[in-house]
């Protein structure tokens, strides 16, 4: 009977990261503002329609008398998708965003949105990180291990050890293995380009830069085994020999 | 004080409960006082590997509950002097063990023994957690296979991360490594992964290999522990695991082929 068909799986909640362009409000006057963004518009920066896009009014001197819903609607009718304002804590601020259709959003590390030690998602393989070093930057110095998660938020990350198969580390910035590559490694999680990963032997699970992705069984033999640094260019991801 | 040692594996079927009373027979025989703890609670089977199952009357169960006395529950081993057996409750499940009343027991056997072995069950739940949580030691049993390794690799990583020491800061349990129902004909054949790869994956210390051996079924089916079956190459094996265990330096036998005599390659056998 199709009326009892089991709609358990209709749905699907799923973590994904997401790069957003901010778009900053400099100026209060809705007139000049305007103004710019079709000159910016005009001058190519055609891209930017279809982009998700953050605005943020945190330096403007009166948010509270700034008129919010002229700027929404001129974005809107000019084709950039808003999904939301940046959250500054002002309640009555949220609340007009609210009535606009859309959210008050926290930027990642801001406020007390951030739950405490989100760096390390689950190991507590390492001891903590030495005090003197970057801290953008995370030390791993015991193997991670196959269902662990390792996280450098805003930074690189460097384990001196082997990444077992089931394992995951993540990074903003490039990692490092001095060890084997066996799990899955996610550089550049927040978008960057740049970001590469480094390690002493390549037979990963799954590898990753700024979104761009290559499964286990598109690494080929040539490549598997081997001391190598992996880079992103265009849209592929370039394995090359260290 | 005791050292709490857990048995641990994350797969089942690799030999956890072969090895707990291996390990815990030999370190008795070694005169050591030691207690081996069933964790499995629900499926229970270290009672029939020990030979002790008709001896049972209380439980780990009962003691956590209170409803008896660790000297009623412990059962004396009758070939082994200073080896004790706290057999699990068959009639309930894991959520019976509670961390206050796990560690209850564990406080009182620590007063009167040397070794507590914790025979933990497969999986990565409460029960493996309960068993794992108050150990000073592990011992890791895994099979080569792909599978048996990367489950041991999810168990090193908890070890390191969910026991006590662990969460009060203290130096994670040094796992040590022991591979068992090793087949050196089936590591030349490329059919099972060699020593040299499970160590390299899972990177901790070997204890022992246990070669594939028709003495482990039968020992299990007898209720003797295969380390009593001294002729036997796994009986071997886990005496010179014991030994190592307790410090001894001892060259790893078994991890290759053994070369056929004249008799044999004639015969073929």
């Amino acid at each position: 009977m199709s009326a009892a068909r089991p709609v358990l799986n209709a749905l699907e909640f799923k973590g994904r990261m997401l790069t957003v362009t901010v778009l900053r409000a400099l100026e209060a006057d809705l007139a000049t503002l305007i103004d710019t963004l079709d000159r910016r518009l005009g001058e190519g920066a055609e891209m930017l329609r279809g982009l998700p896009m953050l605005l943020d009014l945190e330096a403007l001197p009166d948010a509270a008398g700034f008129d919010l819903a002229g700027l929404v609607d001129a974005c809107r009718s000019r084709g950039l998708s808003l999904i939301g304002v940046r959250d500054t804590g002002d309640a009555a601020l949220a609340a007009r965003v609210r009535d606009l259709g859309l959210s008050a959003v926290a930027l990642t590390g801001e406020g007390g949105r951030k739950p405490a030690g989100r760096s390390r998602v689950e190991s507590e393989t390492a001891p903590s990180p030495a005090p003197v070093q970057a801290a953008t930057s995370l030390l791993i110095t015991q193997p991670v291990r196959s269902g662990q998660q390792v996280y450098a938020r805003g930074g690189d990350l460097v384990v001196v050890a082997s990444v077992s198969p089931g394992a995951e580390v993540l990074a903003d910035g490039n990692i490092h293995i001095y060890g084997a590559l066996r799990g899955r490694a996610l550089a550049g999680v927040q978008g960057n380009a740049q970001a590469r990963i480094f390690c002493r032997s390549l037979d990963p699970e799954l590898i990753s830069i700024a979104g761009h992705y290559r499964l286990s069984e598109q690494v080929t033999d040539e490549e598997r085994g081997r001391s190598v640094q992996v880079r992103l260019d265009g849209e592929t991801l370039r394995v090359e020999p260290l | 004080m005791a050292k709490i040692v857990v048995v641990t594996s994350g797969k089942g079927g690799v030999g956890k409960t072969t090895t707990s009373a291996a390990i815990a027979t030999g370190l008795a025989q070694a005169g050591h006082r030691t207690a081996v703890i069933d964790f499995d609670v629900g499926l229970r089977n270290l009672d029939l590997i020990m030979g002790c199952e008709r001896r049972v009357v209380y439980d780990f169960v009962n003691v956590i509950h209170g409803d008896a006395n660790l000297k009623q529950a412990l059962i004396k081993d009758k070939r082994v002097d200073d080896l004790y057996i706290l057999p699990a409750s068959q009639t309930r499940d894991k959520d019976a063990l509670t961390q206050e009343g796990v560690e209850r027991v564990l406080q009182e056997l620590s007063a009167d023994f040397d070794y507590i072995i914790c025979d933990s069950p497969a999986g990565i739940e409460r029960g493996a957690l309960m068993a794992a949580y108050f150990a000073d030691e592990a011992i890791v049993v895994t099979n080569p296979e792909v599978s048996s390794v990367r489950d041991s690799d999810r168990i090193l990583g908890i070890l390191s991360s969910k026991t006590r020491r662990a969460e009060q800061g203290e130096p994670t349990i040094p796992g040590r490594l022991l591979l068992t129902r090793y087949a050196p004909e089936r590591v030349e054949r490329g059919e099972m992964l060699s020593v040299d790869d499970v160590r390299e994956i899972l990177a901790v210390d070997l204890l022992g290999v246990i070669p594939e051996s028709k003495a482990v079924l039968s020992a299990s089916n007898a209720g003797v522990p295969v380390i009593m079956d001294v002729e036997s190459d796994a009986g071997q094996a886990y005496q010179d695991a014991v030994a190592r265990f307790l410090g001894e330096d001892r060259p790893h036998r078994f991890l290759t082929v053994p070369k056929k005599g004249l008799l044999g390659r004639l015969f073929g056998g």
